[in-house]
């Protein structure tokens, strides 16, 4: 038995190392895409959460001329008046165009208006479907409204009333997150990069041995040998697994070198994420191997072609998304019950670890072998799967 | 030898062996004769153990085929209808994985590789890989695949077929070697004249039954008919209007 699994075993990892479709999704693919993907959405959101508070905001005010004690208060708020279109009409044509994000106008009258305790109509025209522009009118916005509120103060203190009848409540924002808790929060969807480059790893692989073989018209007189099903099969999911390993392996080293580079620390982030931290997580996800392997191995076999699996399997592959998706919907606590789903087990364990909290040993051994049974059930559920005439197509 | 007793087979409404029996002897090349879809195929695959006979049994040497598959499977050399290589293995490789899948010695293996690829010559191309060989190059590396752990009983599901002029030559020369080796061979084909020039034995087989089973020279005895091809024609009446 064990002569026959390291012969399928080693052939298929000689197979696999020559074949470049598998070398692609095990090593490239899958371990380099989501740590790319990752860097490219954090140095995102440093960008625009920096840019929220400290850069200058360069706004174009249409007769700026008449409100001089205005600009100077915009000014005195970190906003720089740039040059204006010249009527509003263009304006209005600037901002669709997308050449301004946000175009301020002062009507001529402001100045006689405000003599005379009229509303002054200041208008900030925006695009409020883009992002940007919505984050830099708000801005502006926000600041017209607190020198609005200024002059009300100013007029009440003229007429001895005191400008705090203005203001009946006074909210704060009480922000309890930690920095840790909050860089879980999003490191928690590298979990699920995780999951990805681990399955992709060994979906060729997990294809070759039903789909594959049988294209290739290599299935029959394989099983024509003096070798029982069993062991053919467990030998290239043995193989598959290999391959899963090497993927995440990658995948851990990757992220681990990415998180270095990024400015996490701005964003108030201090994930835990070190040479030890990728070993423990690897120890942590690489049970979940089996069950790929063997989850893809089965469905796989139903599939009359190479497209056709590869169809299935990218379902497949999404399916360790689903009770993770659950479980933040429905905001459950980690508990060692949920340790008995697998890909949720790992996914929790992986955010604990991140967090820099102690891992529970009772939880670590329930996903381990709860992770591991499962994917021996679905190993044996593949075997009876081979043994069927209608393997052959 | 290969013995074939009362083979009965069905797929859904499709009865595809009706009671199939033949025996095919040591040192002897027994030819499989029949229009498609007869019944050759389900016959062999029965006979290499990947389907299983609804009646009927077959045996290998005396290894029945239903009740010990895995005794069967190695006695036999197999080239099932278009046998597939792995594209990335070289030809040698191929070969060596399914030697050690046969439980050849670890110390022999390398060497029985080699025989059978001097044996089949394909010396020149052994360290290539797969990947672009000619369909004459692929047969003969998956016969060489077949044949590398020295089964007494060789069998062939049209082994010729795809095969240009030249390299059907060298695969009757090949089957005519494995006779002269004292093997059993069983091969079927639908090409009369390739029948005709190898077998000792014809086996007719046409609507899931044997028609005819005789050497050449029986066969046109006993049809009456000095051209083998109309001979085959006038077996193959006889069974459709039973």
């Amino acid at each position: 038995m064990m002569h026959t699994l390291k012969t399928v075993f080693l052939k298929e990892v000689i197979d696999n190392f020559r074949d470049r479709r598998t070398l692609m999704s095990a090593l490239l693919l899958g371990p380099i895409f989501g740590p790319v993907l990752f860097a490219f959405v954090i140095n995102l959101s440093v960008r625009q959460s920096l840019s929220d508070a400290s850069l200058p905001l360069d706004l174009p005010v249409i007769g700026a001329g008449h409100a001089p004690n205005l600009l100077r208060y915009l000014e005195s708020n970190n906003i720089r008046i740039v040059e204006a279109p010249a009527t509003r009409d263009e304006a209005v044509r600037a901002v669709l165009e997308g050449r301004h994000d946000v175009v301020v106008v002062i009507p001529e009258t402001i100045a006689s208006d405000l003599a005379g305790m009229q509303p002054a109509r200041i208008e900030v025209i925006t695009d409020e479907a883009s992002r940007t522009a919505e984050r830099e009118s708000r801005r502006a916005i926000r600041a017209l409204a607190a020198y609005s509120q200024e002059i009300a103060g100013l007029r009440l203190v003229a007429r001895g009333v005191s400008p705090t009848v203005m203001q009946p409540f006074n909210i704060d924002l009480v922000d309890v997150s930690t920095p840790s808790g909050r860089s879980a929060m999003l490191l928690g969807m590298l979990s699920y990069f995780f999951m990805f480059a681990l399955l992709s790893g060994g979906m060729n692989l997990a294809i070759d041995t039903t789909a594959g073989e049988r294209e290739r018209g290599s299935l029959e007189p394989l099983l024509c040998l003096p070798v029982t099903r069993d062991h053919l099969i467990i030998g290239k999911i043995l193989a598959a697994c290999l391959f899963m390993a090497m993927s995440l392996t990658l995948s851990l080293t990757a992220f681990s070198v990415v998180l270095r580079f990024l400015p996490l620390q701005q964003l108030g982030m201090t994930p835990n994420f070190g040479p030890m931290a990728v070993v423990t997580a690897f120890l942590l996800l690489i049970p979940f191997a089996l069950l790929g392997a063997a989850l893809m191995t089965m469905v796989a076999s139903f599939t009359r072609s190479y497209k056709e699996a590869q169809t299935w399997l990218t379902i497949v592959i999404l399916t360790p998304t689903l009770p993770i998706l659950v479980v933040s919907i429905l905001m459950l606590r980690p508990s060692t019950g949920l340790m008995f789903i697998p890909s949720l087990s790992q996914h929790l364990l992986l955010v604990e670890l991140i967090r820099n909290e102690p891992l529970q040993m009772l939880d670590v051994a329930v996903s381990v072998s709860g992770t591991l049974a499962l994917g021996v059930l679905v190993t044996w559920i593949c075997a009876r799967l081979y043994r069927r005439e209608g393997l052959l197509g | 030898m290969i013995v074939v007793d009362g083979l009965c087979k069905s797929f859904g409404a499709v009865r595809a062996l009706q009671g199939v029996s033949f025996r095919a002897e040591d040192g002897r090349i027994t030819g499989l004769l029949g229009p498609n879809g007869a019944g050759k195929s389900t016959t062999l695959r029965v006979l290499y153990t990947v389907l299983k006979p609804d009646r009927g049994t077959a045996s290998i040497d005396g290894a029945d085929v239903v009740a010990d598959p895995l005794a069967a499977r190695k006695l036999i050399g197999t080239l099932p209808h278009g046998s597939g290589l792995y594209p990335h293995l070289t030809a040698r490789e191929n070969i060596r994985y399914y030697a050690r899948l046969c439980h050849v010695p670890a110390v022999s293996v390398d060497e029985r590789v080699q025989r059978v690829i001097d044996e089949l010559e394909i010396g020149e191309f052994a360290d290539r890989r797969c990947k672009g060989f000619s369909q004459g190059q692929r047969t003969k590396v998956a016969l060489a695949r077949a044949l590398v752990h020295g089964p007494r009983n060789v069998i062939l599901d049209e082994p010729t077929n795809g095969l240009d002029v030249m390299a059907t030559r060298a695969l009757r020369e090949l089957v005519l070697k494995l006779k002269a080796d004292g093997k059993c061979v069983l091969f079927s084909s639908h090409v009369m004249q390739e029948v005709a020039a190898l077998c000792d034995e014809i086996v007719i087989i046409a609507g899931g039954r044997v028609a005819m089973h005789d050497t050449p020279m029986g066969i046109r005895e006993r049809t009456g008919r000095e051209d083998l091809e109309e001979a085959f024609v006038s077996a193959i009446a006889a069974v459709g209007s039973q």
